[in-house]
């Protein structure tokens, strides 16, 4: 992964020592809450239900291991023992006193780690495909770009008080797994006539309270000027985007309030000036970043291990886990392993001091060192021998890393919710609890096949619940928890937002609805067809109807005094 | 005196800032002599009678985010000061306003930040290229100006074009 170099260094280090000092002149009373507000959000920290919740940046969710021992010493000496991480591929820590958070910062430092522009209104953590550079489909790789994009965004002097928070992602395989198209700007690495590298770019895109799939602006922007093209875009909306209505402050509001036309044509308008201004990238500043990475030279191999094979054969257990948690990698002979932070019983996302430790030896061990976060709330080793699998299954296994559940029904994204965010309304992490229960049954699981179920605590929809296959939203009725259930949403390449199926529902509602969701699929699925296929097939109205029959007719019985109990 | 800092060093500073004016009384209100920054409905109200006074260099004109600069750049470009007013400091539109006065229409003169200028923000003012940042009034004591000014001097030049040596 990208190694630092001086300057990365230095602007961190500096940042901490700037952070300690905005830190102490605030506890000394010099700098009021206000002030002090971005100050501490710009450096990924928030006042939440029960202490600060800091949240660190993992840029486009790489990580090494030296990085993976240190929030697991983090997590063990600063907070309850746990980090959470979010769908922005970073890791959140819900315990941290504030006083101890420059220490933690001078801490993650020492291994190249920060925690700069993961909250605020600024441009915050680039995300990727967590499988980048190694993918079976992937044309070009976005990693040295997003760290192109990291270097420029970090700290940047026009546009570190937006109107709102700013989310860029960058997709360069085939399938899209960045969701580009749901952020602020979605950038997507492809080869012009000529065969240069270029970007299209998407813009406008987002959930939260105004879910919006992105635009195309742009069909093909020259790899030399993408930073001018977005600071063309970053421009229009920091002079531009609405300031008086915190809901409305999004670039997404201002680009349909324009029409995505007239939004382009002042791009355009500012990008005559900012081409070939000073954010022009060469040659020889992409082949520094490039030659940081430093990837691990992959051995040779034949494309099937014939050990591997004979495993697969021979133990069942193993065999489900490969099929659930194995992604195919571009080198013979090698995959990429998804570890599973969806066990069940867990909050999905959780991690513990020790498995921050379990993965980093694991990634010595059998993944060259590299280990990716995904905006699913898993982690991915990037880059495993086949040959090594078993062995490697035996351990994640012990460690309550391998549940063979990736995308099946308990993988769900998941918010940490009311339990922990002071923003939202309604626990977001029980729900997830009860549905793992009602559904703990592998065989039951691996039946019902790939389904995305998302759930998120408010509209500001961190669990993505809008693309979700089923999505789940808290809202607040009259101070109670209640739930409302969106069907037919998907990310990737044909991202799409869900509908809401009608009225919502009470917590203990969910595993029954859930279930009618599932039974609806089961009944209706073709061979081989997928839970959103059919969904998109036969419609939700069948889904929908079913699930208010049911509904009624539990609470039908329960209010009969005489109704069996079983 | 109010207190300033330009280029990089604490002064005594001799500018009024003109406020409170309505565009209805742009054409009226008289301007105070010595050197004055008034609002630009006063400039563009007056440009005549106070185009002397600019170009002696003793008047400046402020701006608001919503400035159109486009309409405007070739009025401005000879005053030999302008000012961007932050109404709170985290209304960001005055570093986009600056960054284009500096670069895309080639500003050389004075060019200050006003309004809701704090401490913490100096250095991202002084890389969008603001020449004088005038805190927010009675807000600081000049210690606490002296300090900001003596920090660590953090990301001084752009970070990413710090290192490849431009700017």
């Amino acid at each position: 992964m990208y190694k630092y170099d001086e300057y990365d260094q230095r602007t961190v280090d500096e940042r901490v020592t700037q952070f300690a000092d905005q830190t102490a002149r605030y506890l000394a009373g010099e700098l009021s809450d206000d002030e002090y507000r971005p100050l501490r959000r710009q450096n990924g920290l928030y006042i939440q239900r029960h202490a600060p919740m800091l949240r660190i940046a993992i840029p486009y969710g790489n990580l090494c291991p030296a990085q993976l021992r240190m929030l697991g010493h983090i997590a063990r000496t600063y907070d309850r023992g746990y980090g959470h991480f979010s769908t922005r591929q970073n890791v959140q820590f819900n315990w941290p006193n504030l006083e101890d958070v420059p220490e933690i910062l001078g801490l993650l430092a020492t291994v190249q780690m920060h925690a700069i522009q993961t909250s605020g209104n600024c441009i915050r953590n680039v995300t990727t495909d967590p499988f980048a550079g190694v993918a079976a489909d992937e044309h070009i790789d976005p990693r040295p770009w997003c760290e192109i994009v990291r270097q420029w965004s970090t700290s940047h002097p026009e546009f570190s008080f937006l109107p709102r928070k700013f989310k860029i992602a960058i997709n360069g395989a085939v399938q899209d797994r960045a969701i580009i198209r749901v952020h602020d700007i979605g950038l997507d690495l492809v080869r012009g006539a000529d065969g240069n590298t270029g970007f299209r770019v998407l813009v406008g895109g987002g959930l939260g309270r105004t879910p919006i799939i992105g635009e195309e602006i742009c069909p093909f922007v020259p790899w030399q000027q993408i930073l001018n093209y977005c600071e063309a875009i970053l421009r229009v909306y920091n002079l531009h985007g609405r300031r008086d209505n915190l809901h409305k402050a999004r670039i997404k509001i201002l680009v349909k309030s324009l029409g995505v036309a007239e939004f382009a044509r002042q791009v355009d308008a500012e990008f005559v000036h900012t081409r070939d201004g000073l954010s022009t990238l060469t040659q020889a500043e992409i082949d520094r970043v490039v030659d940081r990475f430093n990837d691990p030279a992959l051995p040779e191999l034949p494309a099937e291990d014939a050990g591997y094979a004979a495993q697969l054969a021979a133990n069942k257990a193993f065999a489900n886990w490969v099929k659930r948690n194995i992604r195919a990698h571009k080198a013979p002979g090698y995959v990429s392993v998804v570890l599973s932070l969806k066990k069940i019983g867990a909050a999905p996302g959780d991690i513990s001091a020790d498995q921050f430790d379990a993965v980093a030896d694991l990634a010595d061990q059998y993944a060259f060192g590299e280990v990716r976060s995904t905006h699913e709330q898993n982690l991915v080793l990037a880059s495993v021998r086949q040959a090594d699998l078993f062995a490697l299954w035996e351990t994640a296994r012990s460690l309550g890393l391998a549940t063979p559940n990736i995308g099946l029904l308990t993988d769900m994204i998941v918010c940490p919710g009311a339990d922990f965010c002071a923003l939202a309304n309604a626990g977001s992490i029980p729900i997830a609890n009860a549905i793992q229960d009602r559904f703990d049954d592998l065989d039951y699981l691996h039946d019902i096949g790939e389904i995305e179920l998302n759930i998120s605590g408010c509209m500001n929809a961190c669990a993505h619940h809008h693309v979700g296959h089923i999505g789940v939203l808290g809202v607040d009725k009259g101070g109670e928890e209640w739930y409302q259930v969106m069907l037919g949403g998907d990310q990737g390449n044909q991202a799409v937002l869900g509908k809401v199926i009608g009225p919502s529902f009470a917590a203990a509602e969910l595993p029954d609805v859930i279930s009618t969701l599932i039974n609806t699929y089961l009944d209706c699925r073709h061979e081989e067809e997928r839970f959103i296929d059919t969904v998109h097939r036969v419609g939700i109205e069948s889904f929908k109807t079913r699930v208010y029959v049911e509904r009624d007719a539990r609470l039908e019985g329960r209010k009969r005094p005489d109704a069996p109990s079983h | 005196m109010p207190q300033v800092i330009k280029n990089g060093r604490i002064q005594g500073d001799e500018w009024k800032v003109l406020r409170g004016v309505g565009n209805d009384a742009a054409a009226t209100l008289a301007v105070p002599t010595g050197r004055v920054i008034v609002p630009l409905a006063v400039w563009q109200a007056q440009r005549s009678q106070l185009a002397s006074s600019a170009e002696a260099g003793m008047l400046g004109v402020w701006l608001t985010g919503d400035t159109d600069l486009d309409a405007l750049a070739d009025d401005l470009m000879a005053l030999p000061l302008i000012a961007v007013d932050f109404p709170r400091f985290t209304d960001g539109r005055g570093y986009s306003i600056a960054t284009q006065l500096r670069t895309r229409y080639g500003y050389a003169g004075e060019l200050r930040a006003i309004g809701d200028v704090l401490c913490d923000q100096f250095c991202f003012m002084i890389r969008c290229g603001f020449s004088t940042l005038q805190p927010r009034e009675e807000r600081y004591n000049l210690a606490q100006i002296d300090a900001a000014l003596t920090r660590p001097d953090e990301f001084s030049g752009p970070f990413f074009r710090n290192r490849r040596g431009t700017r």
